[in-house]
């Protein structure tokens, strides 16, 4: 058992839970995940660390609501257990000293770019921290990616915030910067990997996304993760789940998180409305 | 043995084979001729006095029977059900000849199966603490035979397990209807009556390394198995609807898949199922997706006598309705315009010279290639053991296949202090031989555990 010491929702539909698990905060490094159930007899499903405190044995993590099992989580809160979090999986986003590093998150991943671009400041990299939200009020975690950024620069659809519009802006953003960027890494939807990855090809550079196929074990043992890039089979939970952006093979990916979609609604309907119904 | 009727048992999950009754066992345990020198022990992997027990049933002294059963076997109530009796011990059964060979799985399983009926274990005594530490790692047969043999002996004994529940493939992979899930249960609550501690969402060499783990402990054991599917490396393997048998019978069993949506993990509808393998895990995948209301069939590259999968297993699925496409090789998956699986493209196949494990290689024929409609195709072409340990143990020698190298008779491998037995040292084997090698592996480390 896991225990939840804080539950929030930051921004509409944004939920960060800070939750006990003293093994995993002694390990974890930047863009590793966790698995995470529920509740008993729940589905695992994968989830970044966004922060972890070392001493206290805490981790931070944060989730959008979107359907069965963050919706479940979303509902819990602090003093209230997880049967499941296992981890830390994956390997950790490699961290040198590249030079000028732009960090690009939307929706969770604003939340879990953070502690890469703590790490990449800590490595003495010049970090420029891109924030794409739709609007101004679903960004978040400002103040703290400032902490750890040279420069934050935010894109929302509506242009409440920053440049308006989609990562297309991406190339202007990169132009006015004073010096070339050396390496991208983005963190969030697929969409957005997918988009982002497009918008930096054409000014070669590196770009290194965190992908999220669906995953069971992510330990290697089931293969649902198997993602294919630079035209060999990976397995996302083992061999990444960071990959060069330029090399993913974006539609089977897409495709594949695509599998569950008219189960994932059956869920919806069937675990929530009734139970909740049922309780009063 | 009594059995659900194939028409019943093919649209519910619940354990095909029924058991023995009381008369039945006795009667069947009566034309044990208690040979001087049972030719069924040799065939036992892990040496069963089989004819003590037998004698018991026929005596009606079933506890007695226990005791003989569990002197070498930990887990009667699993073997019973899954040992691959006919290549063991009942083939070199004397009676074979004779065209009758004592049942001695389906003796065992009723045994294990009287003494359930008995209410709750006793606890023995726990013998006085030694003061050592073994941590385990993995909680398949390997693992729990280990942590049960240590724990008797006084040692402290933590078992690490990377999913959620205990059990290994016995839980994970073995389907219900084979084996149900409360005959594990109720054997990991026993090791933890006596005192086993079990810490599950674990993985070493992950949430812990080996190394880290040789500073708290005196010993460790890694029963870690093969978990890594093998995928066949042909064209469209990533469609939607293409599944290793890992996470197609993981959705099912562990994660109960088939009470959709009561349990939340889901598992598709599928009209037309194509299992691509002979062994077990292709046999268990194949009645799995006909009890969800499949037409399954396997589709495997040589002919039915090759196949690798218990015989009792293969008569089990034709009954039920399982189509067998004997000597056909996929060789391309078709997908449609939503990236669905649509069809199979196979080759057929006939038989040539032997190849080196002794069976006639399967060569394809040329032009031969002819289209299977389907929407859903399940690998299951084997395992090896997961890279993970491996990968995070500086000095931890492996072979080529990624498994630990282990000495046969001692489990030791080549890190102090380390020991590995079960799939994880063999590659893909059975239940009983990752007892067996447990076993020994036990025995070896309390040797070590008894010098310090
Ligand atoms: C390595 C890895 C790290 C991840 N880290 C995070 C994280 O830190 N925070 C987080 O919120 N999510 C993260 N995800 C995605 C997260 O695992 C899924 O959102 C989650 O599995 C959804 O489960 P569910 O039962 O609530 O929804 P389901 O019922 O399984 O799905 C509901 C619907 O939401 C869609 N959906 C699923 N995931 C997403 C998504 N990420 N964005 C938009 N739509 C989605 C599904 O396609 C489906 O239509 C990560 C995924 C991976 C593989
Ligand atoms: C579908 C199927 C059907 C089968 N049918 C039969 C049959 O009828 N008869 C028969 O005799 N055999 C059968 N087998 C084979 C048999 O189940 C295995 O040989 C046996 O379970 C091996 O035992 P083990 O303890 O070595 O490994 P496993 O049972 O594989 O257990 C290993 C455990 O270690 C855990 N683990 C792995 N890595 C880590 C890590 N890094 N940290 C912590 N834990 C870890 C795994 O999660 C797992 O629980 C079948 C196998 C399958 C897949
Ligand atoms: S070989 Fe057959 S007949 Fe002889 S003791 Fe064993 S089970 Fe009985
Ligand atoms: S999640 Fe099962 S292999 Fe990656």
């Amino acid at each position: 058992m896991f225990k939840l010491l804080e539950t929030q929702m930051i921004v509409p539909n944004i939920h960060l839970v800070t939750l006990e698990a003293p093994a995993i905060a002694s390990e974890i490094r930047p863009g590793q995940f966790v698995i995470v159930r529920a509740e008993e007899e729940g589905e695992r499903i994968p989830l970044s660390v966004s922060d972890w405190d070392r001493e206290k044995g805490t981790l931070t993590i944060i989730f959008m609501n979107v359907g069965n099992t963050t919706g479940k989580l979303a509902s819990l809160r602090g003093g209230q257990n997880l049967p499941t979090v296992v981890g830390p999986l994956g390997n950790a986003t490699e961290i040198e000293k590249f030079g000028t590093v732009l960090c690009l998150g939307g929706c969770y991943g604003i939340g879990s770019i953070f502690p890469i671009a703590r790490g990449l400041k800590e490595k003495e990299n010049k970090v420029i921290t891109v924030i794409e939200a739709r609007s101004s009020y679903l960004c978040y975690w400002e103040e703290k990616l400032e902490q750890v950024s040279d420069r934050i620069v935010s894109i929302t659809r509506d242009g409440t915030k920053g440049y308006r519009g989609h990562v297309d802006r991406l190339p202007e953003i990169i132009k006015s910067l004073d010096e070339p960027v050396d390496r991208m890494i983005i963190n969030g939807c697929t969409f957005l990997l997918k988009k982002g990855s497009d918008a930096s090809r054409p000014l070669g550079i590196k770009t290194v996304v965190s992908l999220n196929p669906i995953m069971i074990d992510g330990t290697g043992m089931c293969g649902v993760c198997r993602v294919t890039v630079g035209g060999s089979t990976k397995f996302a939970c083992v061999d990444g789940p960071d990959f060069d952006g330029h090399q993913v093979d974006w539609a089977e990916l897409l495709q594949r998180r695509r599998t569950y979609m008219p189960e994932e609604v059956t869920s919806m309907r069937t675990s929530r409305c009734e139970e909740h119904v049922v309780k009063r | 043995m009594p059995k659900q009727a194939a028409e019943v048992r093919r649209h519910n999950f619940s354990e095909v084979a029924l058991g023995y009754s009381v008369e039945h066992a006795v009667e069947e345990a009566r034309r044990c001729l208690n040979c001087k020198k049972p030719k069924c022990v040799l065939g036992c992997p892990v040496e069963i006095d089989i004819p003590g027990f037998i004698r018991c049933i026929a005596e009606r002294d079933f506890s007695s029977g226990v005791s003989v059963l569990k002197e070498k076997n930990l887990l009667p109530a699993i073997c019973g059900r899954v040992c691959p009796q006919e290549e063991q011990c009942e083939e070199t059964c004397i009676l074979l000849k004779k065209g009758g060979q004592i049942a001695i799985g389906r003796l065992e399983r009723f045994l294990a199966d009287w003494e359930a009926r008995q209410g709750e274990l006793e606890i023995p005594k726990s013998p006085a603490a030694t003061g050592k530490k073994v941590a385990v790692v993995g909680g398949g047969p390997a693992g729990l035979t280990v942590a049960g043999d240590l724990i008797k002996l006084g040692h402290q004994v933590i078992i690490f397990e990377a999913l959620h529940k205990m059990g290994g493939v016995l839980i994970y992979g073995i389907p219900e209807f084979r084996l149900p899930k409360a005959i594990v249960s109720r054997e990991v609550d026993y090791l933890k009556k006596l005192g086993v501690e079990v810490i599950t969402d674990f993985v070493v060499g992950k949430t812990r390394t080996v190394d880290s783990l040789l500073q708290e402990f005196d010993a460790i054991f890694i029963g870690s198995g093969a978990g890594l599917p093998w995928f066949m490396d042909i064209p469209g393997e990533n469609l939607n609807g293409v599944y290793s048998a890992n996470e197609y019978l993981t959705r099912m069993n562990l994660m109960k898949g088939y009470l959709f949506p009561r349990f939340p993990t889901p598992i598709k509808e599928h009209k037309r199922v194509a299992v691509v393998g002979g062994g077990n895990v292709a046999m268990d995948c194949a009645r799995t997706a006909l009890r969800l209301g499949a037409e399954a069939r396997i589709i495997y590259r040589r002919s039915r006598q090759e196949l690798p999968a218990r015989e009792e297993e293969v008569e089990n699925a034709e009954e039920e309705g399982v189509i067998f496409d004997f000597l056909t090789l996929p060789i391309r998956y078709i997908g449609n315009e939503n990236g669905w699986i649509k069809e199979i493209e196979c080759l057929r196949m006939e038989l040539g010279e032997p190849d080196s494990s002794g069976r006639r290689r399967p060569v394809p024929i040329e032009g031969s290639e002819f289209i299977l409609p389907m929407d859903a195709a399940i690998c299951a072409i084997g395992n090896s053991p997961n890279p993970l340990i491996a990968a995070s143990t500086p000095g931890l020698e492996v072979g080529k296949r990624g498994n630990i190298v282990a000495d046969e008779e001692s489990g030791k491998t080549s890190r102090e202090r380390v020991w590995a037995g079960g799939d994880v040292v063999t590659g893909a084997a059975t239940v009983i031989l990752a007892m067996g090698a447990g076993r020994k592996a036990a025995r070896s480390i309390h040797e070590h555990l008894s010098s310090l």
